[in-house]
């Protein structure tokens, strides 16, 4: 013990020499020696570039050290160093030229250099000079990302200076395009800009448009006489095109060149402060409510010089072709801001195609979505001819038993997989009792299928809703199926409507595997097509149409396991597809999978297409496309691919 | 057969009428407004309401019984009939509400300023002032009547000719009257419509020029228009499904290619039928939503309509009483359980609360008539007039379901 405070005393007794004798960093830190121990976000920039210029070699770490608030200054001599804090009160001190540690200390020796919040972006600010040739490229990425949230004028020397020797080939390509959007913004020689806006006219990244857009932004102002100017004058506005003639004035008075157009409030306002024995301006009272006799009543004011005078439509002309009105570019240089709007035009064209491509997979992911909906609907309804209005309730029983699933097994994607073949079950249950029950009776009466089924889906969804309550449950998805694909800056698509999409996919494979190749499938569309001579080859035909009943319901149950991953399960979540469903098996064309296809796939690209002429208003996208498809009826009255001879059943 | 009278034929629309008459006389002098006091006036509303739900029903059974097009869009109808009549009640209070607070201001207002100050009242919910264009004769009460006919009349024209000229039929025709009604509530619905949005029209029970009247005497009112709207509503199509044109109709939803193979326009006659229904659904739903207060566009949901075959098919459809009947009955005992004022059932481990389990019950005895009581409560009479129905087995002699079959032949 005594022995180490020996040593601890030798080595603070030969520390302070060291730190005095022969170093640069200490001595220039003494030079700001109050500013740096208590920096002030105002005045601490000089400061920072003299420490960051000096060419030290030490200087990154001291600035980090600084940063980081590691510096410290010793109440005796004021000589910094950097200390890191130990238990007990105490400091780990590090030289500050040489990063040898000169031993422990008590803190109270010390006073902490603690730069606040402001500061330490500033001196983060500097730091990237060093950071962006730093060996670790892990550094040097983190630098790239540090200016891309705040550029600034001064990062563009450092950042062109460290493209030479980049050595990562991705590093260095986003090193040319960050400081290609700097020189954009920052640069003052007009050829190295113009080269810039060349090189990222091809670029989609928001930043770029970010980068652009201050170039070409306007400002509107005006000025006597004929000759707009001074300035890049980017437009001159001509009143009654580009701006209506009224408007125009507004703005000229605005600016001060004319006096302003009274309003009819302020005629109002005036007549009201100018009442004089039931009259105004000579005007009785009772005649005011006529427009034209106000106006009589404001004159006569005005002629008495008790109001300024009214602007006439004449006086309007006579302002507007007496002056200029005019837009200017912010950026002096003409050259850099045709080459912008060309620039921005490029990426306009490009962006817009990217979008496009962005909306037809947005079109894709919704048409699997009606594809799923509707699949269970065109074997019950498409094959059998069996209206169920309950089906919209099939799947929301579906999605509650993910719901329930999900409360016993909490493993989100092990939950998923049970919920899938329990929800087939539990439907496909539900779908041969209701047949069993009700639907085998109306097989004659197709009108009253739909009102018994009705009464079913109402019941139902009661139910649902005694049990689990009004509000909306969630049903989880997996953590692999978060995030999304991205593309680029404008194409991406959520991994789970790739996943509803591939599971529309299975469906369908699924649905002609049975339908074309297997014993049921076979016997189902004998018993559609014929079942009296169905039955006389041996079918069972009321057996057939059960069990087709139930595999239509319990697709319709995993759809909803689908559709509640996405939406919020409640219950009325069937109803919420039902309408559509339908419609996308009538359009499709009835009694034909590919026709249920064909219809969710325009139903999908009808409905986004839509939303895209219109993207603040879903309500009425949805409004177009079903008068669209009731006007589409007419045309083609069996669907997009309608079965024809004596499939038809006509 | 012609020189007996429509009247004589058709026994039944003499004791509706009475009825009927007899009902309102009852309701009147038990009511607050004119009577002893004994019913409520919000009761009072209830059954005006009641009466005209009576009226749409009447018009689904002219259109669904009698000519076979399961239409689920008849509230569509309905709710453009309330529309168009709250378009003028709201414009005359709110202009009444207007010109009197302007009234105490020094310098009378233009007609513009009060334009403005209305617009500014009613659209002010939906963020904006200016009137569109479809309120340009909500000033005017005979145009707005006009447009409870013309509005719904018309689009039930184009939805019909468009449809029943491309043949659609059958289930085709009730998907997409199904989503006719619910593509016109979702427009509705937008804010910039013209008709305040999900607000809605508000504010109808207060009749402009009738200040100094209470509720309770306007309530009366409009029952008794209620009772006469429906009175004529039965008389008009009672007379219109009797004699040559019903038989055509009747026809026509028994077996539709048959009736156009002996020469009869089909389409022509299906559109008359479904123009008419529109127009009496629209009269019926101006008549309803002064008594309710308030319009919005869930009321067009396709769910309404839905209901509305509901009544139709308990009552029993192919006979107005039957649809009268059911509407009543359906929507008074759903309003009665709906309310609360039914005691729960506790069942010992749990308690059975109707304003949850009503909508069950239903649904299943909904299912439970279709199965097993396909001519509704209206089939009842049947057993009194002893007008019981031939046992329809044996094989079909036709192709379609209406056909007779071998044993009826027979007899």
């Amino acid at each position: 013990m005594r022995l180490i405070l020996v040593v601890l005393l030798a080595l603070a007794g030969f520390s302070v020499p060291v730190a005095a004798q022969n170093a640069p960093v200490q001595a220039l830190l003494q030079e700001f020696g109050a500013q740096v121990a208590k920096p002030s976000r105002k005045t601490i920039q000089p400061v920072i570039d003299a420490l960051a210029g000096s060419g030290l070699a030490e200087m990154p770490r001291v600035l980090e050290a600084w940063g980081e608030r590691e510096l410290w200054r010793r109440k005796s001599d004021e000589l910094f160093f950097r200390g890191i804090e130990e238990e007990d009160r105490t400091l780990r001190i590090f030289d500050l030229d040489t990063d040898a540690e000169l031993g422990v200390f008590p803190r109270a020796d010390f006073k902490q250099a603690k730069p606040n919040s402001g500061v330490q972006a500033l001196i983060s600010t500097a730091l990237v000079r060093f950071q962006l040739s730093d060996p670790d490229p892990a550094r040097r990425a983190e630098a790239l990302l540090a200016i891309q949230r705040g550029a600034q004028a001064a990062h563009l020397g450092p950042l062109r200076a460290s493209i030479e020797g980049e050595t990562d080939s991705d590093l260095r390509a986003l090193k040319e395009r960050l400081a290609g959007l700097l020189t954009i913004t920052y640069d003052t020689d007009s050829n190295a800009r113009l080269s810039a806006i060349e090189m990222v006219s091809t670029d989609l990244g928001v930043d770029v448009r970010a980068a652009l857009n201050p170039l070409v932004a306007t400002t509107r102002d005006a000025v006597v006489g004929s000759e707009p100017g001074p300035g890049n004058i980017a437009a001159i506005i001509e009143p009654g095109s580009d701006m209506s003639a009224e408007d125009a004035y507004d703005f000229l008075a605005e600016k001060g060149l004319v006096p302003a157009r009274i309003s009819d409030g302020e005629i109002h306002a005036a007549l009201a402060a100018n009442i004089e024995e039931g009259r105004v301006g000579g005007v009785p009272l009772a005649q005011l409510s006529d427009p034209t006799s106000r106006l009589t009543a404001y004159d006569g004011l005005a002629d008495a010089n008790l109001v300024p005078p009214r602007v006439r439509p004449g006086d309007i002309e006579l302002a507007l072709s007496s002056h200029t009105i005019f837009d200017t570019y912010s950026d002096p240089d003409p050259l850099v801001t045709d080459a912008a709007h060309k620039a921005l035009s490029s990426i306009e064209t490009r962006v817009g195609f990217n979008q496009a491509l962005d909306l037809s997979l947005d079109a894709l992911s919704l048409a699997s979505i009606y594809f799923l909906a509707a699949i269970g609907l065109a074997i019950t309804f498409g094959v059998m001819g069996v209206i169920n209005m309950a089906h919209g309730e099939f799947i929301m029983m579906g999605a509650y038993t993910g719901y329930v699933v999900q409360q016993f097994v909490p493993d989100y994607t092990l939950s998923i997989i049970i919920a899938l073949p329990l929800a087939f079950a539990v439907t496909f249950g539900a779908g041969v009792a209701m047949e069993r029950l009700v639907i085998r009776w109306l097989y004659h009466r197709p009108l009253e299928t739909l009102l018994a089924t009705f009464g079913i889906s109402i019941a139902l969804q009661q139910l649902a809703k005694n049990i689990f309550g009004t509000q909306a449950r969630p049903l989880t998805s997996p953590g692999w199926l978060d995030g999304a694909w991205v593309l680029n800056d404008v194409v991406s698509i959520s991994y789970i409507r790739i996943a509803i999409f591939v599971l529309a996919l299975m469906f369908l494979g699924l649905f002609l595997f049975i339908m074309k190749r297997t014993r049921l499938g076979l016997e189902t569309r004998a018993v559609t097509q014929n079942p009296r001579m169905a039955g006389a080859m041996g079918i069972n035909p009321d057996r057939v149409n059960m069990l087709t009943f139930g595999l239509g319901s319990g697709i319709a149950g995993v759809a909803g396991v689908a559709i509640g991953l996405f939406a919020k399960v409640t219950s009325e979540l069937g109803s919420d597809y039902i309408v559509q469903s339908f419609m996308t098996v009538v359009v499709g064309g009835v009694g034909n999978i590919w026709g249920a296809l064909a219809g969710a796939a325009m139903i999908g690209f009808l409905q986004k297409g839509i939303e895209w002429f219109n993207p603040s208003n879903t309500l009425a996208a949805q409004t177009y496309m079903i008068i669209f498809i009731i006007i589409f009826i007419q045309f083609r009255p069996r669907g997009i691919i309608a079965l024809k001879g004596r499939a038809a059943g006509d | 057969m012609n020189e007996r009278s429509f009247l004589v034929r058709n026994p039944s629309v003499l004791i509706f009428i009475g009825l009927l008459a007899m009902f309102t006389l009852v309701a009147t002098v038990l009511s607050e407004g004119l009577g002893v006091g004994i019913v409520s006036t919000s009761f009072i509303k209830t059954l005006g309401k009641t009466l005209c739900l009576c009226l749409v029903a009447i018009a689904m059974d002219l259109v669904w019984g009698y000519c076979g097009i399961l239409s689920l869009g008849h509230f569509a109808f309905f709710g453009l009939g309330g529309y168009m009549i709250g378009m003028w009640l709201m414009y005359e209070r709110t202009r009444g509400i207007v010109v009197e607070s302007l009234s105490g201001v020094e310098i009378p207002p233009t007609p513009a300023e009060i334009d403005a100050a209305i617009g500014n009242q009613i659209f002010g919910v939906v963020g904006s002032s200016d009137f569109p264009a479809i309120w340009a004769v909500a000033s005017s009460l005979p145009a707005q009547m006009a447009l409870v006919i013309l509005v719904p009349g018309l689009l039930a024209l184009v939805f019909g000719w468009l449809a029943f000229r491309s043949r659609v039929t059958g289930v085709y025709l009730s998907i997409l009257t199904q989503a006719m009604t619910l593509a016109l509530a979702l427009y509705l619905f937008q804010n910039d419509s013209g008709l305040r949005g999900n607000n809605g029209l508000s504010g109808l029970q207060n009749v402009p020029g009738a200040d100094g009247v209470s509720q309770a005497v306007v309530s009366v009112w409009f029952l008794w228009g209620s009772a006469l709207a429906l009175g004529l509503g039965y008389l008009l199509v009672a007379w219109v499904v009797s004699g040559k044109f019903g038989s055509v109709i009747r026809g026509i939803r028994d077996d539709e290619a048959r009736v156009r193979f002996l020469g009869y326009s089909v389409e022509g006659y299906k559109l008359f039928v479904f123009v008419l229904s529109a127009v009496i659904a629209g009269i019926a739903g101006a008549l309803y939503y002064p008594q309710a207060g308030i319009i919005n566009p869930a009321e067009m949901a396709p769910i309404a309509s839905i209901y509305l075959a509901v009544w139709v098919a308990i009552g029993g459809r192919g006979r107005l009483y039957g649809a009268v009947i059911g509407a009543a009955f359906v929507s008074l005992v759903s309003t009665w359980f709906t309310s609360g004022q039914v005691p729960s059932v506790n069942l010992g481990f749990y308690t059975i609360n109707w304003v949850d389990w009503w909508q069950v019950v239903l649904g299943l005895s909904f299912v439970l008539v279709t199965l097993f009581a396909p001519k509704g409560i209206g089939g009842l009479f049947d057993l009194v007039t002893g007008r019981i129905a031939p046992d329809r087995g044996g094989a079909d002699l036709g192709p379609g379901d209406g056909a007779l079959r071998e044993q009826e032949a027979e007899k």
